[in-house]
């Protein structure tokens, strides 16, 4: 995947036309393979930035799935947004590892320097807030993820720092 | 065979048999809420558990099968608690408010309560979201569904049709459509499976019944009304008879005590159906005959579940549809034209309702399409359960009733015409008329009936060979007419696909939308099993048999109607009345235009 690599968001650089050809040709690959919707959504993510209702139909329609069943997997997962999302994504893991030693407060300093609630945006669109279920990286607890970077055994006091580096 | 002991009686069962079916067949009934046999089994519930030897937890007996030397116990105190305990968290996040519940009393939630000895409902907490979602023909109510997720399995699996999963999850859980987009903005065929399987009050027809009261007791308005000829082998289950008791005197009386000015039979309009479609078929086939050229394979146009799907996952096949609109629509058209002309009444005060055991005619009374003169030719729809409501309400004892007689001139059929009511009817139906047209002789089958059409199966198809035509209809001779029958929307998928890539070797198809056809209608009494089907289906060709009359064409009420009004089938009156067109719609309908 490499689409996956290259951009959580390539907005800019495609036009619509473009994004959709290149996920027909993507979907044509994975049509026929069990299993595949999820995958697809995440390289359709990648590629718009986000799933809304409009782009849900185009992905049943090329996966020949029902939308009701497409739109479940969007919703069921969090790493799925229907809407846009900010230049930069903020996921906090509450995954019970990070939640004990300290996501919630993680939560809760955010929300204060953010402005924002988890699942809003804020509003110069730079950082999306969101909550994550255990990203696997339980020994380093507590850990937030900006975009695909990790960041580990994450403190309160360090949250203002680690977001000056973001633009 | 494997041989296990469940509540220390020595049984056997078929390996792969669950534990829930091997304890059922052997006359212990152990309580659930989610399964369905055949159909559904996911262990949602959790209601089926029982202590299974040497495994820690309790085992879901829906989903677990059944092994050689199994001991297996159902009825344990420990059993009994937990049983308990699931089904007041359940109960924690229902409204339980029964009284003002249209499943009160018929509600398989409540009943679990009484079965386990629920007396109290002691733990109480948050609520999932509710909020009303009301289409023409279907009301969801999602603050009582207890996530069974029967609805969805129906809805995918057995007709195909996908609008309902589970979107979101964990608490915030909701079965319904993508985005939780309202049923009328997604391609829903209102066929109503799910409300026929719906086990509490989350999701059933939208109600009719103020309506038809209001007109009922406006002492301006004409009441008429009709019904569907699977109401009288179904409804008797809503008053305690066992499925398959025929109730067609019963059901006329009832609805004349209501105080139905008229009463109808749909039954009339089915024997009209076969004549306009029939001529349909053998104009087509002429056609298609004589190089003019001619959409075949015709198919069924009187389920109007299956309309809708064909609107909206082949838009691009509407052609192979007949005209025909539905019999009840065709009743409601003459009612309020060739019937008020006769008896000097002006159609504007008319109040024509019709009983169905039908989800999707609710929807189909509202398409501008079935309007004539600026009047709709039907004006409500009840299903067989809200008829039933109804009655109750009146205070009428329906199963001690005298037997009544529908009214003439639309009251009047064939028993072809009550085979309509269940899948392979209208196939047969039309037959025994068009043989008969073009041979001169009768349909050459065993008491009328095609034999390899009847029945419950999914895809049914038989080949009539032509033989010495009628003069008319020498080019026929030597044809062998291939014809198939479906029900259920997964059937109607598979001769679709066969008809959209040009190789469907059929000249004629008959659809149903439901499984079994009308008599297991989304808007027919709950429970509908496959032997209660079966039972139903049975007592529909034994109204047909009893019946001296057997073809549409030997009607002499429908003879009368072609001479007095209509003048020929297909004419320019029948177009006008009898039949329709179709809207593409999509397979995401309206909701992004």
């Amino acid at each position: 995947m490499p689409e996956m690599k290259n951009c959580t968001c390539s907005c800019a650089k495609e036009n619509d036309e473009q994004k959709y050809k290149k996920l027909a040709e993507l979907m044509k690959q994975y049509k026929n393979s069990e299993g595949s919707l999820i995958q697809v959504l995440h390289i359709a993510q990648a590629i718009f930035g986000c799933l809304p209702l409009e782009l849900q139909r185009y992905i049943a329609q090329g996966m020949g799935k029902p939308l009701s069943e497409v739109s479940g997997v969007v919703t069921f997962y969090s790493f799925f947004a229907t809407r846009p999302r900010g230049k930069h994504v903020i996921r906090v893991c509450l995954g019970t590892a990070c939640y004990v030693r300290g996501g919630k407060k993680i939560i809760t300093r955010l929300e204060e320097i953010l402005g924002v609630g988890v699942g809003e945006t804020t509003k110069d669109g730079l950082f999306t807030f969101e909550v994550a279920r255990c990203i696997g990286a339980c020994g380093l607890a507590p850990v937030i993820m900006i975009d695909d970077m990790v960041y580990k055994q994450v403190k309160p006091e360090k949250l203002e720092n680690i977001l000056a580096q973001y633009n | 065979m494997v041989n296990l002991t469940i509540n220390g009686k020595k049984v056997s069962a078929l390996e792969g048999t669950t534990i829930l079916d091997a304890a059922k067949q052997n006359g212990i009934n152990i309580p659930n809420l989610c399964y369905l046999e055949g159909i559904h089994k996911i262990g949602a519930c959790r209601l089926c558990v029982g202590e299974v030897e040497g495994a820690k937890n309790l085992q879901p007996a829906c989903m677990v099968a059944v092994r050689e030397g199994m001991v297996v116990k159902t009825n344990t105190n420990k059993v009994r608690q937990a049983r308990k305990i699931l089904y007041e968290l359940i109960l924690s996040d229902h409204p339980q408010d029964c009284l003002n519940c249209q499943r009160n009393q018929n509600c398989e939630l409540q009943a679990m309560g009484h079965r386990l000895g629920v007396k109290e409902a002691r733990f109480s907490g948050e609520h999932s979201a509710g909020g009303l979602d009301i289409s023409p023909s279907i009301t969801r109510d999602m603050s009582k569904c207890i996530l069974c997720r029967r609805c969805l399995t129906v809805c995918n699996e057995i007709q195909q049709v996908g609008v309902l999963s589970a979107q979101r999850r964990g608490f915030k859980t909701v079965i319904g459509p993508a985005m939780s987009l309202p049923l009328n903005t997604v391609s829903c065929t209102y066929c109503g499976q799910c409300t026929l399987v719906c086990p509490v009050g989350a999701l059933n027809e939208t109600d009719a019944i103020q309506d038809v009261w209001q007109a009922l007791n406006d002492p301006n308005k004409r009441t008429i009304v009709q019904t569907a000829p699977a109401i009288r082998a179904a409804i008797g289950e809503e008053f305690g008879l066992e499925p398959g008791t025929l109730v067609t005197g019963k059901l006329v009386t009832a609805l004349r005590e209501l105080g139905f000015d008229e009463v109808f039979d749909t039954n009339f309009a089915a024997d009209l159906t076969i004549i306009e479609e029939g001529t349909e078929l053998l104009t087509r086939l002429t056609k298609a005959l004589t190089g003019e050229g001619a959409t075949l394979p015709m198919i069924t146009s009187c389920s109007p579940g299956w309309i809708k799907y064909v609107e909206h996952f082949y838009p691009q096949e509407l052609d192979h549809l007949s005209t025909c609109k539905s019999p009840h629509t065709m009743l409601g058209a003459l009612a309020k034209s060739y019937y008020a002309q006769k008896i000097s009444f002006d159609p504007r005060n008319m109040y024509v309702v019709s009983v169905m055991p039908c989800t999707a005619k609710k929807f189909e009374i509202s398409r501008p399409e079935m309007q004539n003169d600026n009047l709709p030719n039907v004006d409500a729809v009840l299903t067989t359960r809200e008829l039933a409501r109804m009655i109750k309400e009146a205070g009428i004892d329906f199963c001690n009733l005298e037997d009544g007689k529908f009214d003439n001139p639309l009251g009047l059929s064939s028993g072809a015409a009550d085979i309509f009511g269940v899948t392979g009817g209208v196939m047969e139906a039309a037959l025994r008329t068009v043989y008969e047209t073009v041979t001169g002789r009768e349909l050459p089958f065993a008491n009328l009936h095609i034999t390899p059409i009847k029945g419950l199966e999914q895809i049914k198809t038989a080949e009539i060979l032509i033989e010495n035509p009628l003069e008319d209809y020498k080019f026929l001779d030597g044809i062998t007419i291939k014809i198939a029958v479906t029900n259920g929307l997964a059937g109607a998928k598979i001769l679709l696909d066969q008809v959209a890539k040009g190789e469907s070797p059929y000249h004629f198809i008959e659809v149903m939308a439901c499984p079994g056809g009308c008599i297991g209608g989304g808007g027919q009494p709950r429970p509908t099993s496959y032997e209660i089907r079966q039972k139903r289906m049975n007592a529909i060709y034994k109204e047909d048999e009893g019946k001296i009359l057997r073809k549409s064409h030997e009607n002499e009420y429908i003879k009368q109607l072609y001479a007095e009004y209509l003048k020929e089938p297909n004419g320019h009156k029948s177009h006008e009345l009898l039949h329709t067109h179709y809207t593409p719609r999509g397979k995401y309908n309206e909701l992004m235009r």
